[in-house]
């Protein structure tokens, strides 16, 4: 009983995060109708910002406040220079719009090892290892602030999408995008702002996992896939279905490593995957409305 | 006075507007008739600022709305309540005329706007928290109008406001067409209930595949053959 409680625990933890990097790709998803393939590798970039400014004697959780509008600005300036320019062009398939993405998430990857060499980079704070006990279950410290900072965001997020005219006009362009130009929303300007937007948060995502994992470039590629099984669970474009969608996963993760062994731990996160395209293909949005 | 002059309207290569000029005067109901493929929605479109002219010139009260991109449009009070709703389907009856009112002047008076559409739809006073997807085809009509009146229109167009909707609900959308304009709002009305609308007009327009073919009264067309022959079955 003791085991799966503190297995659950650690799934719950980490599927915060998860959340917060599927919101990220879920809000792209439902504005552009693409998927984000660099998603990954933009986290990445935030861990390796988190990296540096640490050698300079930050704390991970204060270069959120330098890494989110960092790749804030990435994010605008990808979607304003390299995604919406292949929109125009009508004989472009949406399909470049994601070949695209791979070439930044692969450009990014090189970028960084250019820099930094493939070496494993890891942060060690104070908290990095420590635990504290709720009876017999240990919680890692790092991962909890990380879980109540990942909530935090998530809170504030959807406060953003349902109270405020910019949030509403993103929602808008996402149902309908013609409609939401007839209103009077710029609907390009609001692409540029979601990218912006989901970059942010993954890299608020990457900035919190960075005291708990070890950094190399090659990390975004299975974070992509994570953030795509997320974004599938949740039903494409459905924010509240996203946070389902990354507890699920985190769950999963967890319980396939702790009853199956470490190295099940992806191949389970996928089984899950393969399971709801095949039973639930709506995803968990069907469970929800926004 | 809305005044669209010479207008030549393409889809890519495809031209579907042909030199279409008409003008709609203040405080008047303006209709413009005409088939399936016409080119009534292009019309619109084309007045707020979604599709552009690539020859003539739309104006209003001396602005070149042909220049403006769609909220600039919106901005001057020009307003189109689209073809088939085109409400947010997913978002609450409240927020879709939220987001009928983002131009800075129709934002400062929200609220008091909200009050007027629910005076004038008590139906989507009652309906208001619920996602407008699932409003029946009247209700979403009413909806679809109130967002357009959110915006503070002094020209509202409506493409096929009629579509649709169950004979007794047209006219009952008919009637707030008019309760509308007689409250200074002036009205370009698309549609191809050409029996009902023409009687309810102030003048008329007839396109026929992309071009003016005939203007006049309400009266004068109804009693015109070729409207009765083409429109009217008589
Ligand atoms: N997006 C588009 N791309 C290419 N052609 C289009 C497009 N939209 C409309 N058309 C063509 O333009 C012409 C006019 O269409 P429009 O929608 O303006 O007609 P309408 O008068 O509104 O018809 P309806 O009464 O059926 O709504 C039609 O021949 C239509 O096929
Ligand atoms: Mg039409």
């Amino acid at each position: 009983m003791d085991v799966f409680l503190q297995t659950l625990v650690a799934g719950v933890l980490k599927g915060g995060l998860y959340a917060l990097i599927g919101i990220g790709m879920t809000l792209i998803m439902g504005v552009m109708g693409i998927i984000n393939l660099a998603h990954g590798q933009l986290m990445m970039l935030a861990m390796y910002v988190t990296f540096v400014l640490n050698t300079m004697g930050v704390d991970p959780y204060f270069s959120l406040f330098v890494a989110m509008p960092l790749l804030f600005l990435l994010g605008v300036g990808l979607q304003k220079f390299l995604l919406n320019p292949l929109i125009k062009a009508d004989t472009i398939l949406p399909e470049n719009q994601v070949l695209m993405t791979v070439g930044i998430g692969m450009a990014l990857t090189e970028i960084v090892r250019f820099g930094f060499t493939s070496d494993y980079k890891y942060i060690t704070t104070t908290y990095s290892n420590e635990t504290f006990f709720l009876g017999k279950i240990s919680f890692s410290m790092a991962l909890t602030i990380a879980f109540g900072i990942a909530i935090a965001f998530t809170v504030a997020m959807f406060f953003f999408l349902i109270k405020t005219d910019l949030g509403r006009s993103i929602r808008a362009t996402a149902q309908d995008k013609d409609a939401a130009t007839l209103m009077g929303v710029n609907t390009g300007r609001i692409t540029v702002i979601t990218f912006g937007l989901g970059s942010a948060l993954v890299a608020a995502a990457g900035c919190l996992l960075a005291p708990v994992y070890y950094i190399f470039p090659d990390l975004g590629g299975p974070f992509t896939a994570k953030a795509f099984i997320i974004t599938i669970l949740g039903g494409l474009g459905s924010t509240v279905g996203a946070i389902f969608g990354g507890v699920t996963l985190g769950l999963a993760e967890s319980m396939g490593a702790t009853y199956f062994g470490m190295e099940y731990e992806d191949i389970i996160g996928l089984t899950i995957f393969v399971l709801v395209l095949l039973f639930l293909p709506g995803g968990f949005k069907r469970l929800t409305k926004v | 006075m809305l005044k669209v002059s010479g207008i030549d309207v393409f889809y890519g290569d495809l031209q579907v507007l042909w030199d279409v000029s008409f003008e709609v005067r203040d405080n008047e109901i303006l209709v413009l008739v005409g088939a399936n493929g016409a080119g009534k929605s292009t019309t619109l479109k084309t007045i707020s600022g979604l599709l552009k002219p690539r020859k003539g010139t739309i104006e209003f009260g001396g602005v070149r709305l042909d220049e403006l991109s769609p909220d600039k449009v919106i901005g001057e009070g020009v307003v189109h309540v689209p073809e088939a709703r085109r409400l947010f389907r997913e978002m609450t009856v409240e927020e879709n005329l939220i987001m009928g009112s983002l131009s800075p002047e129709a934002r400062k008076k929200r609220a008091q706007t909200m009050e007027w559409v629910y005076e004038l739809f008590p139906r989507m006073k009652e309906r208001r928290k619920q996602a407008a997807g699932t409003l029946s085809g009247g209700e979403q009509q009413m909806a679809a109008i109130g967002r357009g009146l959110m915006a503070l229109p002094k020209v509202l167009m409506f493409d096929e406001p009629s579509l649709g909707l169950a004979p007794i609900l047209v006219q009952d959308v008919f009637e707030i067409v008019k309760r509308i304009n007689k409250e200074g709002v002036t009205v370009l009305l698309v549609e191809q209930n050409v029996r009902q609308t023409l009687a309810m007009c102030d003048r008329a327009y007839v396109l026929e595949n992309g071009r003016v073919v005939l203007e006049g009264t309400g009266k004068d067309l109804m009693n015109d053959a070729h409207v009765k022959e083409a429109y009217l079955g008589i």
